[in-house]
């Protein structure tokens, strides 16, 4: 069986201002942007993997979601209820570093651990990452 | 040299380096070489460019065409013409950039351009084509 991930989705307050976190502050690409009424389709690919898509939600109302649901999303999101992943970079320091620089919130700076090197940053929504170092071997 | 308030090993040589990097990606269309890039790092250009390679994986002139390479993609994406976008990124000759693009793209300027401009029509005109089925279902999103 042949499985791979194309899609997937992070939801977002705004996103306009998620479009240029993710683009100017992580060097992302803007992949697809297409409005269809009310609902814009809004897509980013990670620097290293142009075939991975990820949606930037918009946490409103909409056919998918009632308002009573999309306030609690986004009330959870602002919270900083949600980790929605992990990047990999060959080199954290200097990544952290870049990021540091763009004003990108990290929860402390990256820290040597026995797994190895990480740290955790959130996006301009409050979503938090994690952001670790490819170990040798792994 | 470290400091106290240094939060991990070796943390003012990243800065320094990344801070050049940071200057090469503001700074790429303009008329800028190595030695001032590694100037802006207070380091000696040779081991300037060692120590940006074993970072980031690319010499910082590598690095510096890589950024102009990206911008006139998306100038060219949003219909510039190839000479604009050459000029735009910091090249005098039309040929030197054409010839960088292939390299770095496997595509000349122009039909790069005409690609992205089709598919942006494209987006424009069959919306649906571009949004999974189950995000398009769960919105209620239809052709009509």
């Amino acid at each position: 069986m042949h499985l791979q991930l194309t899609h997937t989705c992070f939801y977002v307050l705004d996103q306009d201002s998620a479009l240029d976190f993710y683009v100017n502050k992580l060097g992302f690409k803007k992949h697809t942007d297409v409005r269809k009424g009310e609902f814009r389709w809004l897509t980013v690919t990670p620097p290293d993997q142009p075939g991975l898509e990820i949606s930037l939600l918009a946490a409103k109302e909409s056919h998918a979601m009632d308002k009573e649901s999309a306030d609690a999303l986004a009330m959870l999101i602002r919270k900083g209820v949600f980790g929605f992943g992990s990047f990999q970079s060959p080199d954290v320091f200097a990544a952290y570093e870049e990021m540091h620089a763009k004003g990108v919130e990290f929860k402390a700076p990256p820290k040597k651990e026995f797994y190895g090197v990480s740290c955790n940053f959130k996006d301009d929504s409050g979503n938090w990452f994690s952001l670790s170092e490819k170990q040798p071997g792994k | 040299m470290n400091t106290l308030s240094d939060p991990y090993p070796k943390a003012y040589l990243y800065r320094r380096i990344v801070q050049a990097k940071l200057f090469i990606d503001a700074h790429f269309a303009e008329a800028i070489d190595v030695g001032i890039i590694s100037g802006e790092a207070h380091y000696s250009k040779f081991h300037f460019i060692r120590e940006f390679q074993a970072i980031y994986g690319r010499t910082p002139r590598e690095h510096l065409t890589h950024c102009r390479m990206e911008r006139a993609k998306e100038l060219m994406a949003q219909g510039v013409d190839a000479l604009e976008a050459c000029v735009a990124v910091g090249y005098q000759s039309l040929s030197s950039f054409s010839r960088a693009f292939k390299k770095a793209t496997g595509s000349t300027p122009r039909v790069f351009r005409e690609a992205e401009l089709r598919r942006e029509a494209d987006t424009r005109a069959r919306p649906l084509n571009f949004i999974p089925d189950c995000f398009s279902g769960a919105h209620g999103l239809s052709e009509e």
